[in-house]
C-alpha cells in the first residue's frame, strides 16, 4: 500500500535523523583533526610548551594562550558561580510569584544578548571603569574578560541550578518544615544539598560556555600573549585562545604551519569543553533525568 | 541498509552544489579587494568614488590585514590584495606554487606614526628609544623623560602590514639578522582605530599607526634617526623629502599583469582623480609625474 | 540574633544578589537604548551605508543577518525536529540512543569559533562552497539543533500519553499518531524552541566570521554562494576597525542587533504562554 512506504520512508529518515548529530560531532572531530593534527608532526611538542606565542616567527608557544583562557574564565566563575547560585536559589524557592514571573523573562534576556553587544559594551563603558578606578595600566585586561564573561555564563548557571532546585521534591521541605527548622534552614540544609548535583552540572555547563566564548573576551581583554602567572595579572592584558583563532585565522596561507597551528588550537578547545560536557552529562545521566533546559 | 544511502544521497547533492566560476569584474562578479586594514579605508573610499562613476563596477572591499590578503590572492581567492608591506619570499614561493605570479603595484605612501595621549608631556624621540621601548627594555615614561607612569604598549596583529613593517624598521632597527621582538606584553589590536581609540583615553599609552589614521585628539612624536639628528613630525611633505624616518610604501598586488575591468581600476588610483582621495585620506599620494 | 531575623536578613541578601544580575542587565539595555535611539530612524534601518559606513544606513546588514536567519531555519529545523521526533517517539533506551543524546549535548556545547573552523574546513574549503550564505547558514544550522532538538523533544513529550493511545486504539499508525495528533499539540512548544534557537543564530558572529562575513559588500547579495554583511559583524567591525565613526551610529547599531534578537525573545514567550493556556492537557 502506497501509505505504508511513505509511512516507511518517513520513518527511515527519522532514523537517520538520529545517526546525524552523532555524525556533524565526528566531522568536526574529523576536520580539526584533519586540519590540525599536522602540527604535531610539524612542530615538536617542546615547542608547542614555550612561553612566547608569535607565529609570524614560527613561536608556537601555546602557554600564554592557554593561561590566558584560563585566567578570564577562573575569573568568570569567580563572578558567576556565587552570583548565579544565589540568584537561582532567589527565584526558585525565595521569590512571590509575581516576581518570579517578571525575574524569568529578564534572565532569558540576558542570555540572547549577543556576545559581540557584551564585548562592544564592554569595550566603551566597563573598560574606561576598571583603568580609572582599579589603576591598571590599561583597561583591557583579563578582569574586565571575566566580568563580561561572567554575565554571558549567568544565564545557563541560573536555568540549569533553578530546574535543579524545582526538581527537589517537595516533601523534603516539608520534611524539614515540620521538623521545625526555618524557610532559609531548610533552603541551605535540605533543598540545596538535595540538588547539588544538578548545582554542579550548571557550573559546569557555565564555566564550559565561558571557555568557548570569542567576541566579548577579543574586545576587552587586550589580546596580549603574556604569561598571567600573578595574581596582579587580572589587571594585565591576556589573549585567550578563541580570540587567537578568531583574530588569526583570517590571515594565514591555507595548509601553512600557522593554518595547522590554529586548527590544532581549535582541536585543544575542543577537548575541553567535551570532556566538561561529558562530564556535566554523566551528572544528568546518573540521576536518570533528561537534559530538558540545559541546552537552551 | 538504507541509513547510509540517504546520507550519502544528501552529501552527494550537497557536494554537486559548487560555487558558480567567473571572471571578476565581468557583468555580476566583484572584484575581490581584501587586505590590509591600513589600507582599507582607502580601498572603500576609491570603491565608493569609482563605482560611482563607473557602475558596472563591482569592487567588493574586506580588511584582514596585509597577511589576509596576500593568502587571499595565494589561494585564488582575492582578485587585488591590499597590502602594507611587501610580500615575503615563503609568499611569492607559495603563489608561484599554485601557478599564480604575483604583480606589485605602489599605489600610496604612508608615514608611520607614533601616537601617545595628548597630556603625554614627551615630545621626541630616537629610533633606539622606540625601539628599547616596544621591545620591553623601557617600561616606564620617566625614563623617556616623561611621568613616572607605565608604559602601555599598543600594536597592530602580526597579520598587519604595518606591525610587520614596524618590527623590521623600528623594534629591529633595519637589521635583517636581529631576532629582537615585541614585549610579550604588546596588546594587540584588531586594527588602527582600536589603536586610536586607546590612545585617545589611556595617558600610559603609546602606539603606532598610518598617518591617515592619526585625529586630532592624538598626539604625536617627533622622531630622530639618532640622539643628535633632527627630530621630525610625520607629515605629506617630510615623507616626500625624505626627512621622516619611518615611511613606506603601500601596495596592491594582483594575480599576474591585470586585466579588463581589474586594469582599469587600478589605472585610475593611479590616476590624479584617485590620488586626491588618497591625500583626503591622510596617506601621502605617489608623486606625479 | 533570632532564627527569624538571620532568616529576612538571608532572603535580603539573596534580593541584592539578584538585583546584581538583574540591574546590570537593565542598564546595559537601557545604556544602549538612550545612547543609540538618536540614530535610530527608518532611512537607518533600510539604506544603504555611505561615507565608509559612517553615515547611511544598515540595509546590507540587516537583509544578510535575515537571510542567515532563514537559511539555518531551512537546515536546522527540518532535522532538528525530525531527530527530537526520533528522540521522543521512537527511540528505545538503547547504547545507540544514548550516543546520540551523548551527542547533542557536546554540540551544544562546542565553542562558536570552533564552529567557525569547521565551517572554514567542510564548507568553505573541501565542498568548494566558499564564503557564501550557504556556508554560513549550513555552520549556523548545526551549532542550532541542538537548542531546537532539546526544547522539541520537551514540548513532544509534555503531550500527555493518553493522546498516542486513543489514536493508536482508533487504528491509527505510529507515523499517523505523530504527525496529526502529537506534533500539532506540541507546536507551540517546538515553535519557541525553533525560535530561540534561531535567535542565538542572528547574535553570534565566531562561526560567519570565517565562512560567511564581509566587510563591505557594494550590492545586496545575489545568490546563496554570495557573501554577506551581517548585523553582529558589522557592530564588531563599525566599533573595531573603523575610523572616525560617530559613537551613536555605533550604539544605533548595536541597538538593532538587540532589537531584532530580543524581538524574537518577545514572540517566543508569547508561544509558550499560548501554548499553556491553549493546550488541551
Amino acid at each position: 500500500m502506497n501509505n505504508s512506504l511513505y509511512e516507511t520512508l518517513i520513518e527511515r529518515f527519522i532514523r537517520v535523523t538520529g545517526v546525524l548529530v552523532i555524525l556533524f560531532l565526528a566531522l568536526i572531530f574529523m576536520f580539526l583533526l584533519r586540519e590540525g593534527g599536522a602540527t604535531f608532526f610539524e612542530v615538536p611538542v617542546g615547542d608547542l610548551l614555550q612561553t612566547r606565542w608569535y607565529p609570524n616567527e614560527e613561536h608556537f608557544g601555546l602557554l600564554p594562550l592557554v593561561l590566558g583562557s584560563l585566567m578570564v574564565t577562573l575569573g568568570a566563575a569567580v563572578v558567576s558561580l556565587p552570583l548565579g547560585l544565589l540568584t537561582a536559589v532567589f527565584i526558585a524557592e525565595v521569590a512571590p510569584r509575581w516576581v518570579r514571573e517578571v525575574l524569568k523573562p529578564f534572565i532569558e534576556v540576558l542570555a540572547g544578548i549577543p556576545s559581540v553587544v557584551l564585548g562592544f559594551i564592554g569595550m566603551l563603558a566597563i573598560s574606561p571603569l576598571i583603568r580609572e578606578y582599579l589603576g591598571a595600566p590599561t583597561g583591557l585586561t583579563a578582569l574586565s574578560g571575566s566580568v563580561m564573561l561572567g554575565y554571558m555564563a549567568l544565564p545557563t548557571i541560573i536555568s540549569v541550578a533553578e530546574d535543579a532546585l524545582d526538581a527537589v521534591p517537595k516533601s523534603y521541605r516539608d520534611a524539614a518544615l515540620a521538623l521545625g527548622a526555618t524557610r532559609w534552614q531548610t533552603l541551605w540544609r535540605v533543598t540545596v544539598p538535595a540538588a547539588r548535583s544538578g548545582i554542579l552540572t550548571a557550573m559546569m555547563l557555565g564555566v564550559g560556555r565561558a571557555i568557548g566564548e570569542t567576541m566579548a573576551v577579543m574586545m576587552v581583554t587586550g589580546n596580549a600573549a603574556r604569561m598571567p602567572l600573578t595574581l596582579n595579572s587580572f589587571l594585565m592584558p591576556v589573549r585567550t585562545m578563541t580570540a587567537t583563532i578568531a583574530a588569526e585565522m583570517g590571515e594565514v596561507a591555507q595548509g601553512s604551519l600557522h593554518y595547522h597551528v590554529l586548527f590544532a588550537v581549535g582541536l585543544v578547545l575542543f577537548f575541553v569543553t567535551l570532556i566538561i560536557n561529558l562530564v556535566a552529562a554523566w551528572t544528568i545521566f546518573r540521576q536518570g533525568k533528561r537534559y530538558g533546559r540545559l541546552l537552551s | 541498509m538504507r541509513k547510509p544511502l540517504l546520507v550519502c544521497t544528501l552529501l552527494v547533492l550537497l557536494t554537486a552544489c559548487r560555487r558558480p566560476e567567473g571572471g571578476a569584474g565581468e557583468a555580476g562578479v566583484a572584484i575581490q579587494n581584501v587586505g590590509s586594514d591600513t589600507i582599507v579605508n582607502l580601498a572603500l573610499a576609491w570603491a565608493e568614488a569609482y563605482q560611482a562613476h563607473n557602475p558596472d563596477a563591482r569592487i567588493a572591499v574586506t580588511g584582514g590585514g596585509s597577511g589576509t590578503g596576500i593568502a587571499g590572492l595565494i589561494n585564488g581567492t582575492v582578485d587585488v590584495a591590499n597590502a602594507s608591506r611587501q610580500m615575503k619570499e615563503e609568499e611569492r614561493d607559495a603563489a608561484e606554487a599554485n601557478g599564480i605570479m604575483p604583480v606589485e603595484h605602489v599605489i600610496a605612501r604612508d608615514a608611520i606614526a607614533i601616537v601617545v595621549h595628548p597630556s603625554n608631556p614627551v615630545d621626541n624621540l630616537t629610533l633606539q628609544q622606540l625601539s628599547d621601548i616596544f621591545s620591553g627594555h623601557i617600561t616606564n615614561w620617566a625614563d623617556v623623560g616623561g611621568e613616572s607612569r607605565p608604559i602601555v604598549l599598543l600594536s597592530r596583529e602580526s597579520n598587519s602590514g604595518t606591525h610587520v613593517y614596524f618590527l623590521e624598521q623600528v623594534v629591529r632597527l633595519g637589521d635583517k639578522h636581529a631576532s629582537t621582538l615585541f614585549s610579550p606584553d604588546t596588546l594587540l589590536m584588531p586594527s588602527s582605530e582600536g589603536i586610536s581609540a586607546e590612545v585617545r583615553q589611556n595617558p600610559n599609552s603609546i602606539g603606532y599607526d598610518g598617518l591617515g589614521y592619526v585625529t586630532p585628539d592624538q598626539k604625536t612624536i617627533a622622531v630622530a634617526v639618532d640622539a643628535g639628528g633632527p627630530f621630525v613630525q610625520p607629515s605629506i611633505e617630510t615623507v616626500n623629502q625624505g626627512e621622516y624616518p619611518i615611511s613606506r610604501d603601500l601596495y596592491m598586488y594582483t594575480a599576474g599583469e591585470p586585466q579588463g575591468a581589474i586594469a582599469e581600476y587600478l589605472d585610475w588610483i593611479r590616476s590624479p582623480e584617485g590620488q586626491v582621495i588618497v591625500g583626503e585620506l591622510g596617506f601621502v599620494p605617489l608623486e606625479v609625474e | 540574633m533570632s532564627r527569624q531575623l538571620r532568616q529576612r536578613l538571608g532572603f535580603a541578601l539573596l534580593g541584592i544578589t539578584t538585583a546584581l544580575v538583574v540591574l546590570p542587565i537593565l542598564l546595559l539595555v537601557g545604556y544602549i537604548v538612550v545612547q543609540g535611539a538618536s540614530a535610530i530612524s527608518w532611512e537607518f534601518i533600510v539604506a544603504m551605508p555611505r561615507d565608509g559606513m559612517r553615515a547611511g544606513g544598515l540595509w546590507p546588514a540587516v537583509v544578510g543577518t535575515v537571510l542567515l536567519t532563514l537559511g539555518t531555519a531551512v537546515f536546522a529545523v527540518p532535522v532538528g525536529v525530525a531527530v527530537a521526533i526520533y528522540l521522543a517517539e521512537y527511540a528505545q533506551d538503547t547504547l545507540l540512543t544514548r550516543v546520540i543524546r551523548l551527542a547533542i549535548v557536546n554540540l551544544a556545547g562546542v565553542p562558536s569559533v570552533v564552529y567557525g573552523l569547521f565551517g572554514l574546513g567542510l564548507f568553505v574549503i573541501f565542498l568548494q562552497f566558499g564564503a557564501s550564505i550557504l556556508a554560513g547558514s549550513l555552520t549556523l544550522a548545526i551549532m542550532t539543533l541542538p537548542v531546537i532538538i532539546s526544547t522539541a523533544e520537551e514540548a513532544l513529550r509534555a503531550v500527555p500519553q493518553s493522546f498516542r493511545i486513543v489514536s493508536l486504539s482508533l487504528g491509527g499508525t505510529r507515523w499517523q499518531t505523530v504527525r496529526r495528533v502529537v506534533l500539532p499539540q506540541a507546536l507551540p512548544g517546538v515553535l519557541t524552541g525553533v525560535i530561540l534557537g534561531l535567535e542565538r543564530a542572528a547574535g553570534e558572529t565566531a562561526p560567519i566570521l570565517f565562512t560567511v562575513a564581509a566587510f563591505f559588500l557594494p550590492r545586496l547579495p545575489k545568490s546563496i554562494f554570495d557573501q554577506t554583511m551581517a548585523l553582529p559583524y558589522h557592530l564588531f567591525v563599525i566599533s573595531t576597525q573603523v575610523p572616525e565613526m560617530p559613537v551613536r551610529i555605533q550604539y544605533g547599531t548595536a541597538l538593532v542587533l538587540l532589537v531584532f534578537v530580543l524581538s524574537m525573545n518577545v514572540v517566543a514567550a508569547i508561544t509558550r504562554s499560548r501554548f499553556r493556556a491553549k493546550r488541551q492537557w
